[in-house]
C-alpha cells in the first residue's frame, strides 16, 4: 500500500492531482491510496506528500498559516518524499513579488518574480502572460524523477510568476519563455515543478509514476 | 525550444452525447463524450473543451457525471462551459475534475461575476467565452464587432474589443473568442477580429468559429495571431485527425506539440 497525501488548504483544484495519482498508481499495479487532507496525522501517516497550489500567493500563504500547514510541510519535508506543484513550488521559496510582496515558507532559497509587463521575446515581440500551454523542459541534472522522460519533453504550464533560485545546483530543469526560467527544483527529498504533471499526459504520468516509487534520494 | 500553439477539439454536448449542429440547427450525433475525449487525447489534443448545450436544469447532473468520467481518463487540461452562472457552479465543475470553466452569458449579465470567480478560484481557471459578430452598417469603413448571447441570437450592444479588455481587467485568464457569424460555416475564422483582440490584451486567445480546413487552423495562428485554435466538426466526423492538423501547422512553421 502506497499512501499519498495531497495537502488541502482550500486553494483551487486538488481533484485533478488526486485523479491523476490514482490512475497512475492503478497502472503500477500497487494499491495506492490518495487522501486530500489538511490533517497533520493523515499527513504524517502517508508515505509521500504532494503540495499543490493554484491562485494568488497571498491567499495561499494566508490559508497555509491559518491552517498551520507550514508546520505540516516542514514536518513532511523532514521525513518523506515531497512533490510541490506550481504555486506549491513558489510557496517553498523565501518571498514572492505577487500581491505587492508576500513572505513565503523560506524552505528553498530564492524569490518568485513576475514576468514583466509587457513581456517581450528577444525579437521584441509581445509574449502572452500567463505563460500557458505546453513548453519544453531541459533537464539540467539527472534525477530519479526524470527516469524514462526524454530531455526537452513538453509539459503543461500555466503561471504568471516564476521562481528565481539562489542555488543553481538545485535547478533540475529549465524552460524558455523570453528567458530561461526554473521549471524544476530538487533538494534532497523535495522535487518541485512549475508545470502541472497531472495535466501533462504521458510525460506527466511518467513523472508521477517515478514519484510514486521514489525513495527520496537524489 | 518554445511554447507550442495549442489545438483544442471542442465537444458540444447535449444530454450526455457529443453533438454538432450547423449554426445550431440540424444537430448530428457525434458519439460518447468520454470515448471521443480519449480518442482526441491519444491523437495529441493539447486540451479538451466541453460545452454543455443541454437546456434543461435536470440534465445538468448528467453533465457533471460526464465531466467526472472524462477527467478520470484524460490527463490534459479540461475546460467546461455552458450554464456556468454562480461560484457554486464553478466549484461543482472543478470538483468533478474540470481545470477551467468558460463563462459566457453570466459575464454579460453581471461582469463582476468574473472578478469574483477569479478572486475565488484564480485567473488560471477562468476563461471568458465571447460570442462576437461583425455589425458594420453599409458605408462604415472601420470594422466593428459586438458581442451576442443566447447562441448568437441576442445582441448586447457591447463592443467586442472593449468587452474583452474589461473581462481581462476583471481577471479572465484566457479568452475563448467565437465568431458567431462563422460558426458552423466552415468558411474559416474571422481573422481580422482575432488579430484585433489578440493584440489588445495580454492573456492568451483561443480562436473559434468557422474552421473547415487545416489551412484555417494555421491562418488562425499566423494571421489571426491566436495562441490556440478550437474546432469541432472537422474532427468529429473523421475528416481530419488532430495529428494531421498539427502536421499541417508544423509544415507552416508553427510550433506544435507532437
Amino acid at each position: 500500500m502506497n499512501k499519498v497525501a495531497v495537502i488541502d488548504y482550500g486553494m483551487g483544484n486538488l481533484h485533478s492531482v488526486a485523479k491523476a495519482i490514482e490512475y497512475t498508481g492503478a497502472k503500477l499495479g500497487e494499491r495506492t491510496e490518495v487522501v486530500i487532507t489538511s490533517d497533520a496525522q493523515h499527513i504524517s501517516q502517508s508515505d509521500r506528500v504532494i503540495f499543490p497550489g493554484v491562485g494568488a500567493i497571498r491567499d495561499c500563504m494566508a490559508e497555509i498559516r491559518r491552517l498551520r500547514i507550514d508546520r505540516i510541510i516542514k514536518q513532511a519535508i523532514s521525513e518523506k518524499p515531497v512533490l510541490a506543484i506550481c504555486v506549491g513550488m513558489q510557496a517553498l521559496m523565501l518571498q514572492s513579488e505577487e500581491n505587492d510582496g508576500v513572505k513565503c515558507l523560506g524552505l528553498i532559497k530564492g524569490r518568485v518574480k513576475h514576468f514583466g509587463d509587457p513581456l517581450l521575446d528577444p525579437h521584441g515581440k509581445v509574449l502572452k502572460v500567463p505563460h500557458m500551454g505546453w513548453n519544453q523542459v531541459r533537464q539540467t541534472k539527472s534525477h530519479p524523477l526524470w527516469q524514462n522522460i526524454p530531455d526537452d519533453s513538453r509539459f503543461y504550464f500555466v503561471h504568471s510568476y516564476y521562481v528565481e533560485a539562489e542555488d543553481l545546483d538545485q535547478v533540475a530543469g529549465v524552460t524558455n519563455y523570453s528567458l530561461d526560467l526554473v521549471a524544476c527544483l530538487s533538494e534532497e527529498n523535495i522535487f518541485a515543478v512549475q508545470f502541472h504533471p497531472e495535466k501533462s499526459q504521458e510525460m506527466g504520468q511518467t513523472l508521477l509514476r517515478n514519484f510514486l516509487t521514489w525513495d527520496g534520494s537524489q | 525550444m518554445a511554447l507550442a500553439k495549442r489545438v483544442i477539439p471542442c465537444l458540444d454536448c447535449d444530454k450526455g452525447r457529443v453533438v454538432k449542429g450547423v449554426k445550431f440547427v440540424d444537430i448530428r450525433d457525434a458519439g460518447d463524450p468520454v470515448e471521443v475525449s480519449k480518442r482526441y487525447c491519444e491523437e495529441g489534443a493539447d486540451e479538451i473543451t466541453f460545452l454543455d448545450i443541454t437546456a434543461s436544469h435536470e440534465d445538468r447532473e448528467t453533465t457533471v457525471d460526464t465531466v467526472r468520467a472524462i477527467a478520470g481518463e484524460v490527463f490534459i487540461p479540461l475546460t467546461v462551459g455552458g450554464g456556468i452562472r454562480s461560484l457554486n457552479d464553478i466549484r461543482t465543475m472543478l470538483n468533478a475534475g474540470a481545470d477551467k470553466v468558460a463563462i459566457n452569458t453570466a459575464a454579460v449579465l453581471n461582469p463582476v461575476f468574473v472578478k469574483q470567480a477569479a478572486d475565488r478560484f484564480g485567473s488560471q481557471c477562468i476563461v471568458v467565452a465571447v460570442d462576437a459578430k461583425q455589425v458594420n452598417q453599409e458605408g462604415e469603413e472601420e470594422k466593428r464587432w459586438e458581442i451576442f448571447t443566447h447562441g448568437g441570437r441576442r445582441s448586447t450592444g457591447k463592443d467586442a474589443i472593449e468587452w474583452v479588455s474589461k473581462m481581462v481587467e476583471n481577471g479572465a485568464g484566457e479568452i475563448l473568442l467565437t465568431s458567431m457569424d462563422r460558426d458552423g460555416t466552415k468558411n474559416g475564422f474571422d481573422l481580422a477580429l482575432k488579430r484585433r483582440v489578440s493584440r489588445s490584451v495580454k492573456v492568451p486567445i483561443i480562436a473559434s468559429g468557422g474552421v473547415g480546413s487545416l489551412e484555417h487552423l494555421a491562418e488562425g495562428i499566423l494571421v489571426g495571431e491566436a495562441d490556440a485554435v478550437l474546432a469541432a466538426s472537422i474532427f468529429h466526423f473523421g475528416e481530419f485527425t488532430i495529428g494531421q492538423a498539427k502536421a499541417h501547422m508544423s509544415a507552416q512553421g508553427i510550433e506544435v506539440r507532437t
